[in-house]
């Protein structure tokens, strides 16, 4: 059976340019960058090259690029760091639908004394600025909000939202984790001081993440103990993955353009086609403003879960907003913002593609899914039979 | 993803006795679509008294269905006075178990078997949860005396597994203490069996206090990564061993005192002297 891997906000596949990247320096260029001798200090130049292809992506300079384990340590470093370095506890603002690696270090940091502020977001996932611009007070040291949202793909528009924060006096963090490889991301343009990015969210394996950190940004170090990535991220580096990390980006900015010629209509067909096939469902968010592989249907009247292992049985991966699936009892915190009711919260599936899915796999779901979802509102107690 | 068995997963994919009797003895209905899983079970009775059909419908994971399709094949065939003593554990024995975190789902089946009893019963209608007594947990409706209820038949001794079969302290949370409070008191009259007081043998005696450090005093102390074993009993003396991190606790002497020997006193015999070895 065929895998239809429609699940890239959860993790990517390796590029294989990636993986061939890497593997020499498993093999043979296994030296420390940090070595006085030659064998370890070449590797020094790969990944000063990986650092440089990072920031291509970005439009940073290679030396705002800090790696990371992951996108949910780069969040961590960059909240903490620049609260820690602040000397006080200052006011936050952020949105109630950010990851958790992001929220629950905003949540933390209030335990601790920091005043925070969780914006709401209207039925399409948005913000509403004016709110947000109120919220700004003397004693506001940092903005922190996603790029893009991992669950529906909204997009919030961080271009006309940073100017305004910095010109009020705040840093301005983005987690962009889901943006990085799917659209334009160019921190000349757009004045943010820290982002936020993940490796296995574009194609490079898990365990590597980046915080851009912008030049003259106050924040104090994450791990101690060592002069690596400017002694504020200690540990010896990761040769391999931040090698991969520098192929992915570059290859992520050779298929920039996919995005929107291969996967955006991959993911419009298939969300067309669900809405005309299969009655009472609707998308959740903003169709006009997000990423271009996301699209987020609920299908009222049955559980995500059952949908998930319904389509597990023909090979589909994708991933709901279900409280089974979250491992709580509570659906997904992002879907419930929105003001999806409870029915429609539970049984939300998330399709996201990347330039590795083809037209087949579209085709793959539509002849099981509309089965999937019949059978399961037949066993349902809601609806009229 | 979650590790279900064969069983769970041939009863997600063929779900027997699906839909609903229309002109059923009795029918029940529990749970909502808010809190993410709901039954509705119709059963007609034959000539004989005994289930002749079972029917279900169900909104919810997996699990959920699996657990009520079990719930239909296990009451088919039994009498009303049978059915009633079907608990949600035969639900999960008979699917071969369920991850501890969906244990609510057999709980479920249960409370639609009950309700569908009741409707046949009293004719009340069905889908109608008449709330009796304190409700503990308000995200997901549930009371004190369901909670009890499980924990009673399931022997269940920390909140997790409260939630894990109620949901009850999934939601907010505000009701942690709450549910706390009522294992406490179920704890603490368990031992109380009608032994105490009573002349026991020696062997009687040995055996009884065997079970209160299984039954109360291990999962506390294991709850807090510690454990304790019975080493000898001579007379009224009790010699225990702590364990673990119970071994190194500064409160080791509290613990000895405070919980073993209390509990110890309550349950079997207020002489006893609890020693470490």
């Amino acid at each position: 059976m065929k895998t239809v891997y429609l699940d890239n906000n959860a993790t990517t596949q390796v590029a294989p340019e990636v993986i061939d990247a890497m593997l020499p320096f498993f093999r043979d260029a296994w030296g420390n960058p940090s070595s006085m001798h030659s064998f370890g200090g070449n590797v020094k130049k790969h990944v000063d090259k990986a650092r440089e292809q990072v920031a291509a992506l970005l439009g940073a300079d290679p030396s705002e690029i800090i790696f990371t384990s992951c996108g949910s340590e780069s969040n961590n470093m960059a909240l903490r760091g620049v609260v820690e370095a602040s000397g006080r506890y200052p006011h936050i603002i952020s949105s109630c639908v950010e990851h958790p690696a992001v929220l629950e270090v905003a949540r933390y940091l209030n335990k601790k004394g920091c005043r925070l502020t969780e914006l709401k977001v209207n039925g399409g996932g948005h913000l509403d600025l004016d709110e947000l611009k109120a919220s700004i007070s003397p004693s506001s040291l940092l903005l922190s909000l996603m790029w893009a949202n991992n669950e529906t793909g909204v997009i919030f528009p961080i271009d006309e939202i940073a100017p305004m924060a910095k010109e009020a006096g705040l840093l301005v963090h983005t987690d962009a984790v889901q943006v990085a490889g799917k659209i334009p991301i160019d921190v000349k343009k757009v004045p943010v001081d820290l982002l936020s990015i993940s490796g296995h969210k574009l194609h490079a394996p898990k365990g590597v993440g980046v915080l851009y950190i912008r030049k003259g940004t106050k924040i104090s170090p994450f791990i101690l103990g060592g002069h690596q990535e400017r002694s504020l991220r200690a540990g010896t580096e990761n040769v391999p993955y931040i090698v991969g990390m520098g192929k992915a980006c570059e290859l992520a900015m050779e298929h920039m353009d996919e995005e929107q010629t291969l996967v955006a209509p991959l993911r419009d067909r298939l969300e067309k086609e669900i809405l005309k096939i299969c009655p009472d469902t609707r998308v959740n968010g903003d169709p006009n403003a997000r990423l271009p592989n996301t699209t987020n249907i609920s299908f009222e009247f049955i559980e995500g879960e059952a949908i998930l292992l319904g389509m597990n049985e023909h090979g589909i991966c994708a991933s709901s907003g279900s409280a089974c699936t979250s491992g709580s009892l509570e659906p997904s915190h992002v879907i419930r913002a929105l003001g999806v009711p409870y029915t429609a919260a539970h049984g939300s599936i998330r399709f996201s593609f990347s330039r590795y899915n083809a037209g087949e796999d579209v085709d793959i779901v539509l002849k099981h899914l509309p089965g999937v979802i019949d059978r399961l509102r037949k066993l349902s107690p809601f609806i009229k039979h | 993803m979650w590790e279900y068995t064969d069983k769970v997963m041939d009863h997600f994919r063929n779900p027997r006795n699906t839909g609903v009797i229309e002109d059923a003895d009795g029918t029940g209905e529990v749970g909502s679509m808010a809190c993410g899983d709901a039954l509705k079970l119709t059963f007609k009775l034959g000539g004989d008294g005994r289930i002749a059909d079972a029917k279900f419908q169900t909104f919810g994971c997996a699990s959920a269905i699996a657990a009520a399709s079990a719930m239909t094949e296990l009451i088919k065939g039994k009498t009303i006075a049978e059915a009633e003593k079907i608990t949600n554990q035969d639900v999960a024995n008979f699917l071969g178990g369920l991850p501890g975190e969906k244990m609510h789902c057999s709980v479920l089946g249960e409370q639609a078997l009950e309700a569908a009893i009741e409707n046949y019963r009293t004719g009340k209608p069905a889908g109608v949860k008449e709330i009796e007594g304190r409700v503990v947990c308000h995200c997901f409706g549930v009371t004190e005396k369901e909670i009890e209820h499980v924990v009673r038949e399931n022997h269940l001794t920390t909140v997790e597994e409260v939630t894990n079969y109620t949901k009850a302290g999934g939601g907010c949370g505000n009701c942690l203490d709450d549910i706390q409070e009522i294992l406490d008191r179920i704890a603490g009259e368990k031992p109380k069996a009608e032994t105490k007081g009573k002349t026991m043998t020696n062997l009687e005696r040995i055996k009884l206090i065997e079970q209160v450090i299984a039954t109360t005093i291990r999962p506390a102390l294991q709850a807090d990564g510690g454990d304790i074993n019975l080493v000898d009993v001579d007379g009224n003396r009790v010699i225990v061993a702590l364990k673990g991190a119970c071994a190194s606790c500064p409160m080791a002497t509290y613990t000895m005192k405070g919980f073993v020997e209390a509990q110890l006193r309550q349950a079997v015999s207020d002489e006893l002297i609890v020693e470490a070895q």
